[in-house]
């Protein structure tokens, strides 16, 4: 019987069809730890105790505000672009769900093992961008269109240093699949955070900005913008927001952690525990930086990828080539 | 030059939310925890108990409150001679509580030094009238709630 279904869908389809079930339920479980744990790392970094009162600790908060977010109204404002807002919060939840597919969890457990991996990863992460668009130019509403203006301006810039800081890593593992490059850092000395740091640091400031976490909020800055480009969205679709914007956060931090932390390298525990410590402490320092940092004026924010990161990716991409080359 | 200065500010940065992060909480929890009121509260003014007979006010209802008072906060103090005595004790103190700017002139002035600032911080009411209280009532509570 199970030979049969097997045979008729094919391995690698049941493969993938786990897989996404897998990751899904990944991606709402870590969004609601996230959503919880943003606000606790908040408040303890304010002196403030944070959520505490529904459930031990505050545990139950997310899924109670998931149930309220479930109860409210769909409301679509009279004027809207009807197909284009209906279309922006589904489709910017489609990529997320897709890089996760290459990441390796562990030696063993990925979904698929795809030789242009991070390639993958990267075109699909930028479809988010054309959501974004999508969705605030949709809104009918001036903050949303500026906020999503300002998102495309901002991922087009910092997706370049981000390419080359990881092109930096590619030519030393000479791979582009995910697990190669895991592979390629056995030993703590061998991670590449040790071997190519500068790189490690551009693709983390770009990582933030990419995921318009502050300092880089510009697309959804409160103060200025309402909530950018998701101002029009309320409910159910609002949540889709913020589960990609979480599940973002665990991608660029799994990538970061594949690319540079070696992956699910670690001594005595088994590798899966260690990916996710390491992932989960790189989301750490993201919040961290968000409860730490103004919000960078646009111009600065522009120069800053241009002018110094760009320059300085560029360096370091030169320079690996060369020492490789010379070694 | 400017950008190692600048990532050594975002590190001090850094630093600082850090140790906060691990610094015990400052807030209160209100309903369940209540913080001492420290004595220079001012809140409403209360009547205060005579010491040599503790069911009684001190106030002798000469009215220097009433007719001192900026915002015409307290009405009607009125006192009655009793048998024997040679001071008024006063029957009735109407402080309305939503005039009051907590000057404190009635508790300066006071010459029998019978008013005094209450640690009572949190007083509610659904209607102005609930704020209109007659000390020496609320004074006979006080003592038969003690």
């Amino acid at each position: 019987m199970i030979d049969q279904i097997i045979n008729i869908i094919g391995m690698l389809n049941i493969r993938i069809i786990l897989g996404l079930g897998g990751v899904l339920t990944l991606v709402t479980i870590s969004t609601l730890i996230l959503t919880w744990a943003e606000r606790k790392v908040a408040g303890h970094m304010q002196l403030r105790i944070a959520p505490k009162e529904v459930g031990p600790f505050g545990l139950i908060q997310p899924v109670a505000d998931a149930i309220k977010l479930i109860g409210k109204e769909l409301l679509t404002p009279r004027d809207v672009e009807k197909p284009l807002y209906l279309l922006g919060p589904i489709l910017i939840f489609v990529p997320v769900l897709i890089s996760f597919v290459v990441i390796p969890f562990d030696a063993g457990l990925q979904v698929m093992d795809i030789n242009v991996g991070i390639l993958v990863i990267l075109a699909f992460s930028s479809l988010t961008v054309l959501s974004i668009l999508i969705s605030g130019w949709g809104s009918n509403n001036k903050y949303s269109l500026i906020g999503s203006v300002r998102s495309v301006a901002q991922n087009i810039a910092y997706e370049i240093p981000l390419l080359l800081s990881i092109l930096a890593v590619v030519f030393m593992s000479n791979s582009f699949s995910m697990k190669e490059i895991a592979e390629a850092q056995k030993g703590i000395l061998h991670w590449y955070v040790f071997r190519q740091p500068l790189a490690f640091l551009i693709f983390f400031i770009a990582c933030v900005a990419e995921t318009n976490r502050t300092p880089f909020d510009l697309p959804e800055g409160e103060s200025e913008l309402v909530a950018g480009f998701h101002t029009e969205y309320s409910g159910m679709r609002f949540a889709l927001f913020f589960l990609a914007e979480y599940t973002n956060l665990v991608i660029v931090s799994a990538v970061a952690t594949t690319l540079f932390l070696g992956g699910y390298d670690g001594p005595v525990l088994p590798g899966i525990i260690w990916f996710f410590a390491k992932t989960y402490f790189l989301v750490f320092v993201i919040m961290w930086f968000r409860w730490t940092f103004p919000r960078v004026r646009f111009d600065q924010l522009l120069n800053f990828s241009w002018k110094i990161l760009m320059p300085l990716s560029f360096f370091n991409l030169i320079a690996t080539g060369a020492l490789l080359k010379l070694i | 030059m400017d950008i190692i200065t600048g990532a050594l500010s975002l590190l001090s940065g850094m630093w600082i939310t850090i140790k906060a992060f691990f610094r015990p909480v400052v807030t209160v929890q209100y309903p369940r925890q209540v913080i001492e009121i420290t004595p220079r509260f001012r809140g409403h003014t209360k009547l205060v108990a005579d010491e040599a007979s503790p069911d009684r006010t001190r106030c002798i209802a000469c009215g220097i409150c009433e007719r001192n008072c900026p915002s015409n906060a307290i009405k009607k103090v009125e006192g009655e001679k009793r048998e024997g005595e040679k001071k008024k004790t006063a029957t009735s103190y109407m402080l309305d509580f939503t005039a009051c700017s907590h000057c404190g002139i009635c508790v300066e002035t006071c010459p029998a030094e019978a008013l005094a600032f209450s640690a009572d911080y949190n007083p509610v009411g659904f209607k102005r009238d609930d704020f209109c209280w007659d000390l020496v009532k609320e004074f006979e509570k006080r003592r038969a709630l003690a």
